[in-house]
């Protein structure tokens, strides 16, 4: 007999423990141990997850700064460029306008110049002019100039109006002090003599007389009392021509400066 | 020579005996505990594994796939019984090698004693699934007039395990010990190794044909709360 049913018995209690014994040692720590890995890994891949979520919502927001950063900027930039555009155009037409100014400053400046160094040399020359006919006429001054002169002077004195001849007396009679005469030479003593006899003709016996010489009156002769003054010379009738020379040379200055203002405008 | 190991005794008391495929049965299931003792001490929860663990877990995960494809959705549940039936008789079957050893697998006790383990297995879950009710009328598919042959199938299938590993190791065993006695050199080595096979892929056939059953008897009617179930769907 093949079977032996004891041993069939046998066999299956064996099997039956057996599966016990497997279930015991073998699959429930193995399934455990799997089980639970595969929770880790779960948790693990869940967490990446959730990593990776979160950097890409980093990575989302940190692209959405940096492009609202380079709109901002390309505004800035934008809006600056403009600024500086308009604030060179403003700088330029200030520049511009100070260039002008300046410019019409030199202008005026070299005209005033111009207009000095013109004045100057006009008046060089009239100087030059002066000189060189004071030069010539004392040069030419003689006695007998000086006589004609001092007749002159003494012919006018002797018809010298009331009114003029009055305040040169009340000035006298004010504060009594000399009476200076002035001439460019010494008077010859006929000449002191007659020239004291007009003198005291014209304002009294008493009037004390102080004779000077002057040599920058030129042919003539100045009559000085405390404040008032008579004279009469070739000087006087060279400063009269001088200053109406003087008078000539300023007007025609001023229609010259009638062109440069025009230019400038 | 003998047919089975059976026959080889080392202590009898009656009805009681202690053969020889009983001293290898417990020789199996000691070397299968130790083993599993010793493995499972240091079982790691890391993503690392050792070797040993990434073998054991392969094996256990494999079987659970081979289940889960039969049909069977919670694998777990069979994992024990099954699981168990495929490392036994392919241990029985790998320890051929080892010279002495006579596989437990060879003799016709141990085989009925595991179709019967099968025989059993089979309402057990088919009850504890559908009910005693759901299970026996499955019996009386498509038609009552089917019942007789379904048990005759039943009976027969049972058999059928029983005699099949039977016969393919007892012949195994049977074939190297004849050719030990002819050609006592290299071709025996050559035997034993298709024997391996032989035996791996009996191994395999066993367990799948038990869960195969198991399925049947499962899967004959679904139970009602997932028909309602699918009904909800649908709507």
């Amino acid at each position: 007999m093949l079977i032996d049913w004891f041993t069939v018995l046998a066999q299956a209690l064996n099997f039956l423990i057996l599966v016990w014994l497997m279930k015991r040692f073998l699959y429930k720590p193995v399934l455990n141990a799997i089980d639970t890995r595969e929770k880790r890994i779960a948790a693990e891949l869940f967490n990446a997850d959730q990593k990776k979520n979160d950097a890409q919502k980093m990575s989302d927001d940190f692209n959405r700064k940096t492009n609202e950063f380079d709109d901002q900027r390309a505004t800035l930039f934008k809006k600056t460029a403009d600024e500086a555009q308009t604030e060179c155009g403003h700088l330029l037409n200030e520049a511009k306008k100070s260039a002008d100014a300046l410019t019409l400053k030199r202008m005026e400046s070299l005209e005033n110049e111009e207009k000095t160094l013109k004045q100057a040399i006009s008046r060089r020359t009239q100087a030059e002019v002066f000189s060189i006919v004071r030069k010539t006429l004392t040069d030419l001054g003689s006695a007998s100039l000086e006589d004609q002169v001092i007749q002159v002077f003494n012919k006018k004195l002797h018809n010298l109006g009331v009114e003029e001849k009055g305040k040169l007396v009340s000035s006298l009679k004010a504060n009594p002090s000399p009476v200076i005469v002035r001439t460019s030479t010494s008077l010859s003593p006929a000449l002191r003599t007659s020239t004291e006899t007009a003198i005291k003709d014209a304002f009294g016996a008493n009037t004390q007389i102080q004779f000077e010489a002057s040599p920058h009156l030129i042919s003539g002769i100045e009559l000085t009392t405390n404040e008032q003054k008579l004279s009469w010379s070739i000087e006087s009738y060279l400063r009269s021509l001088e200053k109406s020379v003087d008078e000539l040379l300023r007007v025609e200055p001023k229609s010259q400066n009638a062109k440069p203002e025009a230019k400038t405008q | 020579m003998h047919l089975s190991p059976d026959q080889v005794i080392f202590w009898q008391h009656g009805f009681l005996k202690l053969n020889s495929t009983i001293v290898m049965t417990w020789g199996v299931m000691f070397v299968l505990t130790m083993s599993s003792i010793i493995i499972t001490q240091n079982l790691s929860t890391e993503i690392k594994l050792s070797h040993w663990q990434n073998l054991l877990e392969i094996v256990i995960t494999g079987i659970e796939k081979q289940i889960e494809e039969v049909g069977l959705k919670e694998p777990r549940k069979y994992l024990g019984f099954l699981g168990t039936l495929f490392l036994f008789v392919g241990t029985a079957s790998i320890f051929t090698i080892i010279p002495g050893y006579e596989p437990p697998t060879a003799s016709l006790s141990t085989t009925a004693s595991l179709a019967l383990c099968v025989f059993v297995a089979v309402p057990f879950f088919g009850v504890k699934q559908q009910g005693v009710g759901g299970y026996l009328k499955s019996y009386m598919k498509p038609t009552f007039i089917m019942l007789p042959f379904n048990i005759i199938s039943e009976l027969s299938r049972t058999l059928a395990l029983a005699v099949r590993l039977f016969g393919n190791m007892m012949s195994g065993a049977m074939i190297v010990a004849i050719l030990l006695t002819i050609t006592p050199f290299v071709f025996p080595v050559i035997m034993t190794l298709l024997g391996l096979l032989t035996g791996a892929v009996q191994a395999y056939i066993f367990s799948i044909l038990a869960a195969v059953y198991i399925a049947a008897a499962i899967h004959t009617q679904k139970p009602k709360a997932q028909i309602k179930t699918e009904a909800q769907v649908k709507v």
